[in-house]
């Protein structure tokens, strides 16, 4: 048959790329445009699997230099422990610089509220821009994916906040070939997803080709759980259980990872990296759908969040 | 076994390719139906995705899911039920991963499609069997065309509503090859499809024995995406000068970028653009493993045998197949920005790595996409308008023609005041046939350029 030929062809050619390496490349492309064009770049790192391989292609598109970039890490103050000690040996293993934003501090001085659901995912959005705004960060790279959600599809690698940090999406730069546009006027800044055009079976499968380390709570382990919303939620300090939601003890693991009061886990035996790609690639549900709370709040609840300057 | 976990296989076989496309089709051709169809009959929708649709589609009325929805993520775009924005999406079969730039039809859109187009490997343009080749349809190949997307599929939908006639399939397929092959589209395939009822998108038709050519998505699947770089001559734009001064590596001077065509060797000698000094390529570190060879697209360090002064938006390309550099440039440009480009602005020209102010000195014709007829001295570009410049920049670039090059050939323009991209530029001809003639006229320096 002809078309198998051709497919073969392509995997013959002594200059095939595999899918990875293409998305590697464009990926390390959009570092170094970033290193080369702005003043001070911060990477957003919640210790997530994203904002790990995101930390790793910086780590290999400037080597053998360290990467020219501090971190930021968003804080809502509902962390998973074991996320929050995988960010503080990253950071340490490779000497960088990291910024916390408290989503606690602001609370504390009345400047936040809590929400009544106890949710504060989206109370992120101001200690994001107050963190931006006094680190005077030009360029806040974030590992948001195209493939996530349908607003977060429409968004450009390079993408403009005006000087209260906002997302005009109907009034976005035509992002052209490779020719990423930067320029910005005081105030501004750009956010940058260097991850764009991955899929999250991408990242898994580019975490096992690298053999990258991640927090354990991405692999099948045993966890006292209730259940909310139809998600498994973890008990913590952040409110949870309620009167009425009681604890079991289940088989989960997480797919995303962010504030433990809107992340769900999955139920899953996936206890391997090469268990966790084949328990993807046979999902039925999406990463967000599956585990995201906060994203089912409307069905522009993403597109309105990040309007006001969420990532 | 699903199709999700057959491309898991196939990946860790190592073997997966990528091919980004786009699709372009006026409103009511059913382009959203087809990628709709593409994604679901491959298995890439996924039941919350789907159930999100239903849910809205309910809320608004609508006894059948609207497969639209999946594609329209703005809340104005549902608001007003039309695509405004490019949208990308991404699914996977065992042979092949894709990126699908779906792209508004309207033309007042003009400017998405030419964003989708400007990194598709492969173009979908969709004619609806009932009224054949349209204005639009020619615009899109237009479009295609100028954009030198390599791979172009004319989909004849609704094949269903004429009874799945081959004459009328025949006809549409004859009159749009001739246009667009006079445009200079390499290559043209021509499927009769109905999305909405799936024939000959994913599945073979049980309607058209008649048709023996392959289904859209195993087009999509088997299309050659891999060309031969050896063929190219090598260009390597300066991104960012690698100078860690560490115990390590105290004299470590690397020079990192994305090569941008053609294959580079350790031993090249090679020429520093615009500066003109020369020197040997020593080493290529590519992400952290030293190799002996390289090629685009790969993002790669080279390092070179002699220490010159480097820096991001300089060219290393081999002396052999250096390109001239000039600072005064002729090229085609889709205007893209709501404020017009008028002769005598002051703007960025960003080309590659490097961003240099230009002057526009002349604007000799704007183009009607409709019939390809030219309008002498248009005086200014409109958003959307597709048209011919001169521009005179500050410094001298090393710009190869868009036909040579997408990636070389290509540049933006940007207002300085505050840095809205304004237009997108190819360097030199607009459509290969004119091309062709120029080099058969062996007056290869001049942009012989008839629309």
């Amino acid at each position: 048959m002809t078309t198998t030929a051709a497919v073969t062809g392509d995997l013959d050619n002594p200059y095939a790329l595999s899918h990875l390496d293409a998305l590697e490349s464009e990926a390390v492309h959009i570092f170094r445009e970033v290193a080369g064009e702005f003043e001070r770049p911060v990477i957003l790192f919640s210790g997530g699997k994203d904002s790990i391989v995101m930390l790793h292609l910086a780590l290999k598109a400037f080597a053998p230099a360290a990467v020219p970039f501090s971190l930021l890490h968003v804080d809502t103050g509902h962390n998973f422990p074991e996320v929050l000690d995988y960010r503080d040996r990253t950071v340490q293993r490779h000497g960088l610089r990291l910024h916390v934003a408290s989503v606690q501090d602001f609370i504390d001085r009345g400047e936040l509220r809590e929400r009544p659901d106890g949710t504060r995912n989206p109370l992120q959005t101001v200690p994001l821009l107050d963190a931006i705004d006094k680190g005077r960060f030009d360029a806040v790279f974030g590992g948001g994916r195209r493939d996530e959600e349908k607003a977060r599809a429409k968004e450009r690698v390079f993408s403009l906040r005006d000087e209260f940090g906002g997302w005009d999406p109907r009034r976005q730069r035509p992002e052209l070939w490779q020719l990423y546009n930067g320029k910005h006027s005081p105030g501004e800044h750009v956010r940058v997803f260097p991850l764009s055009n991955w899929t999250e079976l991408d990242v898994w499968q580019y975490i096992a080709r690298e053999k990258i380390e991640l927090p354990a709570i991405y692999y099948a382990h045993e966890r006292e759980v209730f259940a909310r919303n139809g998600m498994w939620l973890a008990p913590g300090e952040w409110g949870g259980p309620k009167d009425g939601e009681s604890l079991q003890t289940r088989q989960v693991r997480y797919r995303t990872v962010g504030d433990m009061s809107c992340t769900g886990a999955v139920d899953s035996d996936a206890d391997t990296i090469a268990a966790v790609i084949t328990e993807i690639a046979a999902s039925r549900l999406t990463e967000r759908g599956a585990t995201r709370a906060d994203d089912k709040m409307s069905e522009a609840a993403m597109e309105d969040r990040k309007r006001e300057g969420y990532f | 076994m699903s199709t999700k976990t057959s491309a898991v296989d196939a990946v860790d076989a190592g073997a997966t390719s990528l091919l980004r496309f786009a699709t372009a089709g006026s409103v009511d051709d059913g382009k959203s139906t087809l990628v709709g169809r593409l994604l679901h009959d491959s298995k890439s929708v996924l039941t919350d995705q789907l159930e999100a649709v239903e849910h809205a589609s309910r809320n608004r009325g609508q006894e059948t899911p609207d497969l639209a929805l999946l594609t329209d993520g703005l809340r104005a775009e549902r608001e007003q039920g039309i695509t405004i924005d490019v949208a990308y999406r991404y699914f996977a079969t065992p042979r092949r991963r894709f990126i699908l730039a779906d792209t508004p039809g309207h033309v007042q859109y003009t400017r998405n499609m030419v964003t989708g187009a400007s990194t598709a490997e492969l173009a979908v343009v969709l004619v609806d069997a009932r009224n054949g080749v349209v204005e639009q349809t020619r615009r899109h190949a237009a479009v295609a065309a100028l954009l030198r997307v390599p791979h172009v599929v004319l989909a004849v939908n609704k094949m269903d509503l004429v009874d799945y006639e081959e004459s009328v399939f025949a006809a549409i397929a004859e009159e749009f090859t001739t246009y667009a092959a006079s445009l200079g589209v390499p290559e043209i395939t021509a499927i009769p499809i109905s999305a909405l009822a799936g024939d000959n998108v994913v599945t073979p038709s049980a309607h058209m024995d008649w048709y023996g050519g392959p289904t859209v998505l195993e087009h999509l699947e088997t299309v050659p995406v891999v060309a031969d770089p050896s063929d190219d001559p090598g260009r390597f734009p300066v991104q960012y000068v690698i100078r860690p001064q560490t115990a390590e590596h105290p004299d470590y001077r690397g020079y990192a970028g994305q090569i941008a065509s053609g294959v580079l060797h350790v031993g090249d000698a090679v020429t520093v653009l615009p500066s003109g000094r020369t020197s040997t390529i020593e080493a290529i570190d590519a992400l952290g493993q030293a190799v002996d060879v390289a090629w685009a697209p790969q993002s790669v360090t080279v390092r070179l045998a002699d220490d010159l002064d480097i820096s991001r938006g300089d060219l290393i390309a081999p002396t052999a197949t250096a390109p001239g550099v000039s600072q005064d440039i002729e090229a085609t440009v889709c205007h893209v920005a709501d404020r017009p480009l008028t002769v005598g602005r002051r703007v960025l020209l960003k080309h590659t790595t490097r961003t240099v102010k230009a002057i526009v000195k002349d604007i000799p014709s704007r183009l009607t996409l409709d019939d390809l007829s030219q309008h002498p001295a248009p005086g200014e570009l409109a958003a959307n308008d597709i048209g011919r410049i001169v521009l005179r920049t500050a410094e001298p670039l090393a710009l190869d023609a868009y036909a040579d090059s997408r990636r070389t050939g290509s540049f933006l323009l940007i207002d300085p005041s505050d840095g809205t991209t304004l237009t997108a530029g190819m360097a030199g001809t607009a459509f290969a046939e004119a091309a062709e003639e120029a080099a058969q006229a062996d007056t290869a320096d001049d942009e012989g350029w008839d629309f």
